[in-house]
């Protein structure tokens, strides 16, 4: 059980503001450790799998749990844009959500420590990621100048000291490292040791590849373009599902203004999946990430596409015309892609007329 | 991950002398420079003699040996840009260039950081400019390349320039320094990172390394602030040519990284002093960075001596009328590549 140390806030923040999203197929005990950070926040866990599992949720958590029957009774016809068999699932948390701020994690990572031997409450972290401005105009050399202890350097030009809203918070994992499966293969044996004290924004222009072990994000800023995609049962592709939102959402975020931080908090990653399971998985993606990354570089976005559902939608309209003919899945996809926003926009009216104040680029 | 083992004699330490006494300083780096050849170059400014310790394999060049070797020229080498005659003297493929108030810094086990193998490091293990690992380094011992990136890019390509940091006096600007008299940097952060393609940033030339061969002329000694004077905060010009430099490495195909090594930087100068000085500096960033942001170099720009001649250009129509000291910086480009074609443009 963690011991509550002194980085557990007195009264926490964003308390009602947040939710934690997290899919699993098995119990909740790992819950345990994180009680002392997570226990005053609501969960909204998505089972995947069996339905007629029950899962054990430690007592004296608030939360909601959905299967895939709740999934299936809620969306109707649109569930099929959520992914079955597949932690990508957890996207359906995002859009039943309520709240302005979203924290995901796997049920296979735990508190870490920091190098003094504190444990690290990686849930405050992500939130003062998300409530400080990212800087994605201009590559500041000592990291994110927002962070106490540090400031923009010297040649940093004043109008760009504002920054940009913060949209994503992508942490991190000490322990089993999140390598591709021949990574994997070639060391089975590495494992993340090295602590980075540095939180910095992924400027913009630049991809990168989103894991979503360790994820939060603002909800209301890029909400509707976390869409896991379609992986798992019936598919042809897995463990691709973050990197898919990640691409998207970073290219969102670049249209929008908004910033993509990168860097701590580190969770602890206990569990190392079977590379040949992950191979057979991740195989077709290794091909197409080849074709993935070029289109997603170049794509562009309309100076009217001022929402991100309009982005997404956009994007969705480029999938199918650049990557349906790499393989049939993209059309699929594209359209699941389009089926995603529709079922955003029900369940979240209020949203759907969001215009993001931000300069589209 | 296979890594260029280079040999001491490919490198050439470059120290550009703004105060006479060296004794401390490079008593202090002694153990680190030792093995290296070190060109050390006087500020032309500077009236005292070198004091200079003994043990050290290096060469000493003053005003004189500048007029000599340079000949007739509108180039200024005065302070900081002094040691831009050492990079053009110097015949090694890789050069290090530290100030002469930065000495070894701990990190955070408390162990000497050797800063010249890891800049060399940096400059031996490729760069990965197209996409951002999130693990940082994917060459580094215990660091690999993450799950989503694309296996084309992962042989990366040749890194050009390595940006150290440091601690203590961080190189913050003036106003910063002035507001928060107290900060200094105590923060180690144990990565170093390539900055990604199309990405500026302000280069310090506080702590930097470079392969000579590759980025050539592509540092130079150019933008002088009407009130320049001895101390960083009282300088824009590294940040000038690192804006230049990061341009030609995106447009040649060559990485830049930043982050460790660190150095610790001494205690100097009085940032509210240097408020008056540096401002100037301060209000020419915000022209200088749309500039930067919205260049692109020509396809027949195919060496960095090409680069910076079309960028000079391109400087002298669009920042030069708006303010003479871009039209001066832009001329003093041109003359840059003249004294390297004619001085240096060879290694031995």
């Amino acid at each position: 059980m963690a011991n509550p140390s002194s980085s557990v806030p007195a009264t926490p923040v964003l308390k009602d503001e947040l939710d934690i999203v997290i899919p699993t197929i098995r119990n909740l005990d790992f819950l345990e450790q994180w009680r002392p950070f997570f226990q005053p926040y609501h969960l909204i866990i998505i089972q995947d799998g069996d339905p007629t599992k029950t899962i054990n949720v430690p007592e004296g958590f608030d939360y909601e749990l959905y299967n895939r029957n709740d999934i299936n009774r809620i969306l109707g016809p649109k569930a099929s844009c959520i992914s079955f068999k597949d932690s990508a699932c957890r996207c359906f948390g995002y859009m039943v959500s309520k709240k302005k701020y979203i924290y995901t994690i796997d049920d296979d990572c735990f508190v870490a420590k920091d190098p003094s031997g504190k444990e690290i409450n990686a849930l405050q972290q992500h939130i003062k990621n998300l409530l400080s401005p990212s800087s994605p105009y201009f590559f500041n050399t000592l990291y994110d100048p927002y962070r106490e202890g540090t400031d923009f350097v010297r040649g940093y030009p004043f109008s760009l000291r504002g920054g940009a809203p913060t949209a994503v918070s992508h942490g991190l994992w000490l322990n089993i490292p999140d390598y591709d499966a021949p990574t994997q293969l070639v060391k089975p044996l590495e494992r993340n040791t090295r602590y980075v004290d540095a939180v910095l924004t992924i400027p913009k222009g630049t991809l990168f590849p989103m894991c979503g072990m360790n994820l939060a994000f603002n909800r209301e800023l890029i909400g509707p373009a976390m869409y896991f995609g379609l992986m798992g049962d019936g598919q042809p592709i897995g463990r691709y599902d973050d990197m898919w939102a990640g691409w998207c959402t970073k290219v969102i975020c670049d249209h929008l203004g908004l910033g993509v931080k990168t860097g701590l908090p580190y969770i602890w990653h206990s569990k190392a999946s079977n590379p040949f399971v992950n191979l057979r998985k991740e195989y077709k993606g290794i091909f197409w990430q080849e074709e993935l990354i070029p289109f997603f570089q170049s794509v562009s976005l309309p100076k009217d596409c001022t929402s991100v559902q309009q982005c997404y939608i956009e994007i969705s309209k480029q999938v199918k015309a650049k990557l349906g003919k790499v393989d049939d899945y993209f059309n699929k996809l594209a359209d699941a892609m389009v089926t995603w926003i529709e079922a955003w926009d029900e369940l979240n009216p209020s949203s759907s007329a969001t215009v993001h104040n931000g300069a589209a680029k | 991950m296979s890594r260029a083992t280079i040999k001491d004699n490919e490198v050439d330490i470059v120290i550009g002398a703004l105060r006479s006494d060296l004794t401390s300083f490079l008593n202090g780096w002694r153990s680190v420079f030792s093995q290296f050849h070190l060109i050390i170059v006087k500020d032309p400014d500077l009236k005292e003699e070198l004091k200079i310790p003994d043990g050290f394999n290096l060469t000493v060049y003053t005003k004189t040996d500048i007029d000599q070797i340079v000949g007739s020229t509108a180039l200024s080498f005065s302070g900081y840009s002094c040691r831009y005659f050492g990079f053009l003297v110097s015949k090694r493929k890789y050069i290090i260039s530290i100030d002469d108030d930065c000495f070894p810094a701990k990190d955070n086990k408390g162990i000497f950081v050797d800063a010249m193998a890891q800049h060399i490091e940096n400059l031996t293990t490729p760069a990965t400019p197209f996409f951002f690992n999130t693990l940082y380094d994917p060459y580094r011992e215990g660091a690999d390349f993450v799950r989503g990136y694309p296996f084309s890019l992962r042989n990366g390509v040749d890194c050009a320039l390595s940006c150290g940091l440091w601690l203590n006096l961080a190189d913050l600007d003036a106003p910063t320094q002035a507001l928060k008299p107290g900060l200094r940097n105590n923060h180690y952060v144990d990565a170093v990172l390539t900055v990604p393609r199309t990405t500026l940033m302000p280069v310090s030339g506080i702590n930097i390394a470079f392969d000579r061969e590759a980025l050539g002329p592509a540092l130079f000694p150019a933008l002088k602030l009407a009130g320049e004077g001895k101390v960083r905060w009282e300088t824009m010009e590294d940040i000038w040519c690192g804006m230049c430099v990061k341009v030609v490495c995106d447009h040649l195909g060559l990485g830049v990284k930043s982050g460790i090594p660190y150095v610790w930087r001494k205690d100097r100068g009085n940032a509210v002093e240097s408020l008056k000085k540096e401002w100037e500096g301060v209000k020419l960033m915000e022209e200088i960075v749309p500039f930067f942001q919205s260049l692109s170099l020509s396809r027949t720009a195919a060496t960095a001596e090409e680069c910076v001649v079309e960028m000079a250009t391109t400087v002298k129509q669009h920042l030069g009328t708006a303010h003479p000291v871009f039209g001066r910086a832009a001329d003093s480009m041109v003359e840059w590549v003249r004294v390297w074609k004619a001085v240096g443009s060879k290694s031995s």
